[in-house]
């Protein structure tokens, strides 16, 4: 593959897209196929094939469009979406495209969830076919990969990003630039590069969405990290729950080494490159990165100390880059417009967008990118829309089982790493859950403690007995049993993992507890003392969870 | 070239003190005498930082680390003995003492265990966390030794040793938190093990009366350790 033959693939498609007057895309990521997507797609197929003008009509399956809850969305060139759509819908959305929409299944693109929106990591979601690796070079695709090797030096690829001021998605904000020019920097025989798509927080579904909906862009940003930090091998790491992305992506492999944009001197260059993927078994721990790389060779997936870190002993004891999925879709855009561009998007110190899967008791639930620095009210208000029914809001939870819940007070504060942090909550990977009066506090301090609990590795003692003890006491809480003293406890056990655990599992497993306990103690206390629950979840048969 | 041994010198609990670059900071504290109570750690076996009871201080880190696995470094101040780490060590202890049946008056290694030594050390006089009672098994399938569950506190030392100094490897870990346990081949009774030696390296250390020789009554099972560091000398010189 030469630069070249890269433009002629993207020449080619684009005469041939050019065909096509009128456009019908289908969403087929996870969310729409799960309300039947692909038959609303095939209905769409056989009616177009049935017209006169199927020869400049194309149907395309692409991937999310954002508006999860409304699915399946169908959008068309003349710039409508429409929602819940169904199979039978298909002769009305061939006959609108060339007259008036469909007015009873047009979902208004001029609200705030999608004006609000500025989309970098997902720009090519909804809009080119994840399953064709032509679609995505015609998009500009690998444009950013040849120019990382035929124009920068690697030395320049590290400073582009570091200059970019990107910082790790995956939750913990560590500085991309610098996590890169450490694996560049350390010496070993073989280097990799690790994807991290094993995202297994509660109601967290961005990785799946950018995996299943523009799989090349996370190939591309991994083959730049390979050449920048001087590694030939590299693995996706994807939890086995995500049956769709692990297809896609093994699909743009598959097309990504036919065209030679993978494997053996690529472009021309001396820079060779192989991806393969890993599937997890469904542990949450395995996200930790040291657990990650033990279960990449084979090993139980647990936790090890650090130092020494990854960047200079990691997989198999040679140096290796780990960096998160939407993080690796980021580098593409900083590659191909430069870091400063980038840099300017966002707040002073955290910059760029961040996808957020937004999910809880707000009307438009859904995938969002937004840039850093919008505040929680935007987020919850004008883009999610608002409370349904009236309600009040509560809180908002961020960062998922190691994040926290944030109180009305905390609405105003803009979303970044260093406020989110302040406020005794975490970025996380972008998991984001509204909670209004229905919800109890202590209810969703227990769901999180139980999934800890459940999700703990068992290897240092803190973690494993002491999420034990704490779902305990917050169990007894619910079920109105619970004392003063063992409040006092469940205080001392927040201290306690946070600041002896091994590894940020059992570090962060307290700040849901914490932070409920911070800004709804009066909850607390009403289950305690007057043995009532406020938002009567608790102590009924069957109780609504989060 | 010679190579020459870098000696790194610090403070631990305000004593001046050296140790060679690739020494830990419990290493050099027990050169000196100095007391960290540790479950997991054992020399002669690589270090996992899994029981939490030797975390330090460090001026300057906000971050308590494992003194098992923390290189020495030039200028540390280390404190090993604070009230906040006395208290933190109590009630690990403690939370392990409530995970499973440690009944020290009917147990095997009652007076020679570890964990019930480490106890009496701390102080802690009683344990205030409710106790867990599990169900737990006694696997006595093997001609010579028996594990009970009830008694384990996995700190995994049998699956190190097996692995790394019989190699045989029959000992590992199955499960997930609270349900995690030490299993035979693949959970299979250790009797019908086709991998075990029948070394019995396993049950000598074990730190607690989890692993014993069967025939072995109330505080009768004595472990006895110097074959490692005896075995361990012996690979070094003949490497």
């Amino acid at each position: 593959m030469t630069p070249e033959e890269l433009d002629q693939i993207a020449e080619t498609e684009r005469e041939q897209q050019s065909h096509f007057t009128q456009r019908v895309n289908v969403c087929v990521a996870a969310g729409c196929l799960s309300c039947q997507s692909q038959s609303v797609k095939d209905a769409l197929d056989k009616e177009v094939a049935q017209r006169s003008t199927k020869d400049h009509c194309q149907v395309k399956g692409v991937g999310c469009m954002g508006l999860c809850s409304e699915g399946p969305l169908v959008s068309t060139s003349n710039g409508v979406l429409y929602k819940k759509v169904e199979a039978g819908d298909g002769a009305a959305i061939i006959d609108s495209l060339e007259g008036s929409p469909v007015s009873r299944l047009v979902c208004p693109t001029d609200v705030p969830f999608f004006q609000r929106q500025q989309k970098i990591v997902l720009e090519n979601s909804g809009v080119i076919d994840p399953d064709r690796i032509e679609d995505y070079i015609a998009a500009n695709g690998y444009t950013a990969l040849i120019k990382a090797l035929t124009e920068m030096t690697s030395h320049e690829v590290v400073d582009e990003v570091t200059k970019s001021g990107l910082r790790g998605r995956g939750g913990a904000g560590y500085p991309t630039g610098l996590k890169w020019s450490t694996v560049s920097k350390s010496v070993g025989t073989q280097k990799y590069v690790i994807c991290n798509a094993d995202e297994g927080d509660p109601g967290a579904f961005m990785d799946r969405s950018v995996l299943e909906s523009d799989p090349h862009r996370v190939l591309e940003g991994m083959l730049i990290a390979g050449y920048a930090v001087g590694a030939t091998e590299a693995y996706i790491y994807v939890r086995a729950e995500y049956p769709l992305a692990i297809k896609r992506l093994r699909n743009a492999i598959r097309q990504a080494e036919r065209v030679g944009l993978l494997g053996s001197e690529i472009c021309g260059t001396r820079f060779s490159f192989k991806i393969d993927l890993r599937l997890g078994a469904g542990a949450f721990v395995c996200g930790e990165e040291t657990a990650l790389i033990a279960s990449v060779e084979g090993k139980r997936g647990t936790p090890r100390p650090r130092p020494p870190y990854p960047a200079m002993e990691g997989l198999f004891g040679q140096p290796t880059l780990i960096n998160n999925v939407e993080t690796f879709a980021n580098i593409v855009p900083i590659i191909r417009n430069g870091g400063e561009w980038y840099s300017k998007i966002g707040t002073e110190k955290s910059k760029g967008t961040k996808v957020f899967a937004l999910a809880g008791r707000v009307e438009n639930t859904g995938l969002v990118e937004v840039p850093m620095g919008i505040s929680l009210r935007e987020m919850v208000y004008e883009i999610g829309g608002g409370i349904p029914d009236g309600r009040k809001f509560k809180a908002v939870q961020t960062g998922g089982p190691s994040g926290g819940c944030l109180p009305t007070e905390c609405l105003d504060m803009p979303v970044d790493y260093e406020s989110l942090a302040k406020a005794g909550s975490i970025m996380g990977s972008g998991g984001m859950i509204v909670m209004d009066e229905n919800s109890c506090m202590v209810d969703v301090a227990k769901y999180f403690m139980d999934f800890c609990m459940t999700e703990s590795c068992g290897k240092c003692i803190p973690c494993r007995v002491g999420t034990y003890q704490m779902h305990r006491i917050l169990t007894a809480i619910g079920n109105m049993t619970a004392t003063e003293q063992d409040l006092k406890l469940l205080e001392e056990l927040c201290d306690l993992l946070k600041h002896t655990s091994l590894c940020g599992l059992g570090q962060s497993a307290p700040n849901p507890v914490v932070s409920t306990l911070k800004s709804f103690a009066e909850e607390y206390r009403a289950h305690i003392q007057d043995r009532k629950c406020p938002a009567g979840v608790c102590g009924q048969p069957v109780g609504e969870t989060v | 070239m010679r190579q020459v041994p870098t000696v790194k010198t610090l403070k631990i609990n305000g004593r001046d003190l050296s140790g060679r670059q690739e020494e830990t900071i419990l290493d050099v504290a027990r050169q000196n005498g100095i007391f960290v109570p540790r479950l997991c750690e054992m020399d002669g076996l690589t270090d996992v930082g899994a029981c939490r009871l030797c975390l330090v201080e460090i001026k300057g880190q906000n971050k308590l680390l494992p003194a098992c696995v923390t290189a020495v470094e030039e200028g540390m101040e280390v404190t090993t003995d604070s009230e906040r780490l006395q208290n933190y060590r109590r009630m690990i202890l403690e939370l392990l003492f409530t995970e499973r049946n440690h009944v020290c008056s009917v147990c095997v290694s009652n007076g020679h265990c570890e964990m019930q030594n480490l106890a009496q050390r701390l102080g802690i006089t009683h344990v205030h966390f409710p106790y867990r009672y599990p169900k737990e098994d006694v696997d006595a399938s093997h001609e010579r030794f028996v594990i009970d569950h009830n008694r384990c506190i996995l700190c995994t030392r049998c699956v190190r040793v097996c692995d790394e100094i019989e190699g045989a490897h029959t000992w590992d870990v199955m499960g997930r938190g609270i349900e995690a346990k030490v299993i035979t081949d693949l959970n299979e009774p250790w009797g019908s093990s086709e991998t075990c030696t029948t070394c019995g390296k396993c049950v000598h250390v074990c730190p607690t009366g989890a692993l014993f020789e069967k025939g072995r009554s109330v505080a009768e099972m004595m472990k006895r350790r110097q074959f490692l560091p005896y075995l361990t000398l012996m690979r070094k010189e003949n490497e």
